[in-house]
């Protein structure tokens, strides 16, 4: 069974421009979303307590509601999660009431409502811890990006790890964007399937990149242009990038099939990265790299001189 | 060609081996339990703890599969959590105040497994239930209280030495001391710094005041901030042992913070408010005694009238717990010093006999009390009590050998262990800083199960549906790349349970995740090995190559992820460091598995046959020849 019966090299980089202005327009798009619209954050950013209750039977959100304001929590949200009978309580920080007090106070009431009412689970994060998790977050993006500029520096070459980085980014911006658009929660496992995705989308990126150098150090491709070359490069690899990623989405589906609310978020963010991920390893991390100016002799091995000492 | 060397197959055969029986215990799964453990400072589990339990659960007849003798507790297992409750409240009615007894989950390997130290994985919160808190110490508040008794002592010493002074007061995080002249300053200075080394002092005028501002050294002040954190989790730890938790986790988080989790408990608002609990200590005089005719107040007819029940008025009966036996003593109601007046308490050696004690320091205003109170108590005995949880406790009664001031001593102890303790006890009776709950999170039980099934579903299903594609894609080499990727599961499993890592809702997410990728490194292998005998190598060169070629790719594409994975684990917390341990591991135990695993099967499977025509490896489809 062979799904990339592909005859001749697919002439990808003809078509760099458009791709690269694709890419700019999406990633417009998502960092004007992420300015006006923000990010829907999660307790474990923003501080506040998350607090979810299972009732015996179907609960009624709008009694719920009533007993929260009673409490003094106008702006708490509640909805359902997962299932009609299981509510799921938000409440902002709130001054001068302890965290303790806080979920026992409100269980108490919703007991009194409904004897059925259990809470299942109870989150609060103060504000400060909040604010500290978002900043090791960020540091945690930029150490990433750091590190493999360094690594590909290393392995490649400064061209290659730019690209690379830059491509990869775009990935986290239009993830981070559709999470914006359609303001879903981005809490912290979120964040560390964005992070996830980022070494996962540099793989693919890595994987163009060595058949790119294989193909400039191969004898028999000595005569082709730099654009032919990563077109060369591409289309070999494209089966192997096709099927990894079909595979790993295949055990992603399972997540979002079987794991329930709470790894719902996390499965979406990681399927979106896999998704754009071959788009952006292959068709913007290459021709961003043929823009930079690659050439033969930024990967080529260094040559023994030939003996030509010997002649006397 | 391609045969590997003998020692290549035995290392993999050796890995799956060891692989297979670290991650045996997980298939055992757990079984209910009852955990004993002492309360009290001196009492120990030991053989004889052992068979009292034993006899216990013999004469309700209990049925236990085992009963087992660790270092701090004596656990005893059961068949199933009805046996385990009965058989809780009975050990804990039978043993009484001296033991706590915690219901808790023991694996059930055989002991071949837990000989060689193979357990089942460390579940997290989230997969078993519990509480965790992170609490945080008002560190400012800890200090201020410092310099409070800073301020009484100076106070004092002041006075003691006949030093006028206008005023000493405490403003923020400094003392100010006002004097009328220059001359009385120095003098001042000098007593001052001689008492309080700790204090780093200068002297400021201003305007016609000569005054002297003091600050907590540096060094002192980290001291102070150790201790808050230091006393708070001793007294956490005596407060969580009252709720019967197993295995609770109390750990210092970073300068000021304390983590407690405690795994199984269910009733959050009781846990709750038994951390916010503190306890206090209190200095009574012995009125009457029956144990030691040298000292004062030996009196063993009025004691014994007190047991019987003529307790004289303004007097209290109290038992104090002395090496299994219990010593009645007949206490004054009288408070002479009580716990906020504790500054310090350290173990230590006599200087004379080196005998070992206990160095007790009390603050400026504890210390003159103590030396009135003590010149004309010498030869009586004092009480140390403890007050905890409501119920006070006499510690120890030594006899006053002298009028003692601001530090002393206490004898009498066995070893240096009892003096570890009691020290430790005698801080943490002493008032701790204030804490703040910062951050709180609580899974009931029924969504911890509900969370391993979630996990292992996703795990399970993602798995299969690899597979199939897998073998039908790839035909033979398709179950080669299966057979690593199982043996990479497996070596994960193994490597987790041995280093005991903590297994999160993310972690097992993380372990799908990682199927996912390392199915990549195997793709690889098969593609380039399908490209080699497109191009027309044969089939044994075509193999070699393949898996020589994808080396290097595969090598750099997982240590990429790999950063990511370290930088995840290193600025992450909680359950994302759980993920982010699974991630490292699992890279690693993939590059193992894809690379040598892989290459082993294939090799072993064809590497003998030395005139291969074709392998199983799917359909190698060719581009038509071009027509001539």
């Amino acid at each position: 069974m062979e799904f990339f019966r592909i005859k001749r090299d697919i002439p990808f980089m003809r078509y760099a421009l458009i791709f690269n202005v694709i890419s700019i327009i999406t990633f417009l798009i998502a960092v004007g979303s992420l300015a006006v619209r923000g990010l829907n954050f999660g307790v474990d950013f923003t501080g506040g307590t998350v607090m979810e209750v299972n009732y015996a039977q179907p609960a009624d959100l709008g009694k719920v509601r009533e007993t929260l304001a009673r409490l003094g929590f106008s702006e708490a949200s509640v909805q359902n999660f997962g299932t009609t009978r299981d509510v799921l309580i938000r409440l902002p920080v709130k001054q001068g009431v302890t965290s303790a007090k806080l979920s026992e106070l409100v269980m108490q009431e919703l007991k009194q409502e409904d004897k059925s009412a259990e809470a299942r689970r109870v989150e609060f994060v103060g504000p400060q811890v909040g604010r500290e998790l978002f900043e090791s977050g960020a540091l945690a993006l930029l150490f990433v990006c750091i590190g493999i500029v360094v690594y590909l520096w290393l392995r490649f070459e400064w061209k290659f790890g730019v690209a690379a980085i830059v491509a990869n980014l775009h990935d986290v911006v239009i993830i981070v964007g559709f999470f914006s658009i359609f303001q879903w929660e981005f809490s912290l496992p979120v964040l560390a399937a964005v992070l996830a995705i980022l070494g996962y989308s540099v793989n693919e990126s890595v994987v163009v990149f060595d058949r790119v150098r294989e193909t400039f150090r191969n004898r028999k491709m000595r005569n082709r242009s730099v654009p032919e070359i990563l077109d060369h490069a591409i289309t070999a690899t494209m089966s192997r990038t096709m099927i990894t990623h079909g595979s790993t989405q295949m055990m992603v589906c399972a997540m979002l099939v079987f794991g329930g609310e709470t790894l719902f978020y996390f499965a979406l963010a990681l399927t979106i990265g896999i998704l754009f991920g071959i788009y952006s390893s292959v068709l913007v991390a290459s021709p961003i790299v043929m823009w930079l100016g690659v050439s033969r002799e930024d990967l080529a091995k260094p040559e023994k001189k030939p003996e030509a000492e010997a002649v006397v | 060609m391609n045969r590997y060397p003998l020692w290549k197959n035995l290392v993999i055969v050796i890995a799956l081996v060891l692989g297979f029986v670290y991650a045996l215990p997980n298939l055992y799964g757990e079984v209910p339990a009852v955990q004993v453990s002492p309360l009290k400072v001196g009492l120990k589990a030991d053989a004889n703890l052992m068979n009292r339990v034993e006899e216990m659960l013999k004469n309700a007849n209990l049925a236990a599969n085992g009963i087992f003798l660790e270092q701090t507790s004596v656990k005893a297992r059961f068949a199933d959590t009805d046996t385990q409750l009965k058989a809780k409240e009975l050990l804990q009615s039978r043993l009484g105040d001296d033991y706590v007894v915690a219901l808790n989950l023991l694996s059930n390997s055989p002991w071949w497994l837990t000989a060689i130290n193979a357990r089942p994985m460390y579940l997290g919160l989230d997969l078993r239930g519990g509480v965790h808190f992170l609490l945080q110490v008002d560190m400012k508040a800890a200090l201020a209280k410092r310099m409070d008794a800073f301020v009484g002592d100076i106070r004092g010493l002041l006075r003691e030495k006949r030093i006028q002074y206008s005023g000493v007061t405490r403003e923020g995080q400094t003392i100010t001391v006002r004097f009328r002249d220059a001359a009385t300053r120095e003098k001042g200075l000098a007593e001052i710094q001689k008492m309080l080394p700790d204090l780093e002092l200068r002297s400021v005028d201003e305007g016609n005041e000569y005054r002297i501002v003091g600050t907590l050294k540096l060094e002192a002040q980290r001291q102070t901030e150790k201790f808050a954190v230091d006393q708070n989790i001793t007294t956490l730890r005596n407060r969580v042992n009252e709720l019967g938790v197993a295995e609770p986790i109390i750990q210092q988080q970073g300068s000021d913070r304390v983590v407690v989790q405690l795994p199984g408990v269910q009733d959050t608002a009781k846990a709750k408010d038994i951390l916010g609990r503190t306890a206090t200590l209190e200095i009574r005089m012995v009125e009457a005694h029956a144990n030691d005719p040298g000292a004062r107040d030996y009196d063993p007819q009025k004691v014994q009238q007190a047991i019987n029940g003529q307790v004289p008025f303004g007097t209290e009966l109290f038992y104090m717990q002395r090496e299994g036996a219990k010593e009645a003593l007949l206490l004054s109601r009288q408070v002479v010093i009580t716990g906020d007046r504790l500054t310090d308490a350290s173990p230590g050696f006599d200087q004379t006999d080196n005998r070992p004690i206990v160095s007790v320091t009390l603050d400026g205003q504890g210390a003159r009390v103590f030396q009135q109170v003590t010149r004309e108590a010498v030869k009586r005995r004092m009480a140390i009590l403890l007050i905890d949880r409501g119920k006070p406790e006499v510690l120890t009664a030594p006899v006053i050998q002298s009028e003692l001031g601001a530090r002393f001593q206490i004898t009498g102890f066995r070893s240096t262990e009892e003096t570890k303790d009691l020290a430790l006890l005698l801080r943490a009776g002493a008032l701790a800083a204030p804490m703040e709950i910062v951050e709180e999170r609580t899974v009931g039980p029924s969504l911890g199960a509900e969370n391993i099934r979630i996990g292992f579903n996703s795990a399970l299903y993602g798995f299969t549906v690899i597979a199939g594609f897998m073998v039908v894609y790839y035909l033979v080499f398709g179950v080669f790349s299966i057979l690593a990727l199982a043996a990479n599961v497996l070596f994960l499993v193994a490597l987790l349970s041995m280093l005991q890592a903590t297994l999160t809702l993310p972690g097992m997410a993380g372990i799908a995740l990682t199927i996912g990728m390392a199915i990549d490194a195997n793709v690889l292998i098969n593609e380039r090995i399908r490209e080699e005998l497109r191009n027309g190598n044969s089939p044994q060169a075509a193999i070699a190559s393949g898996y020589d070629r994808a080396w290097g790719t595969i090598l750099d594409s997982n240590i990429t992820t790999l950063i990511a994975g370290l930088a995840l684990f290193a600025f992450g917390s909680g359950p994302v460091k759980g993920f982010a341990v699974v991630l490292c591991l699992g890279i690693l135990t993939s590059i193992f598995s894809a690379v040598m695993v892989s290459r082993g099967i294939a090799n072993f499977y064809y590497g003998r046959r030395r005139r291969l025509d074709r392998i199983s490896i799917g359909q190698v489809w060719r581009p038509a020849e071009t027509k001539r």
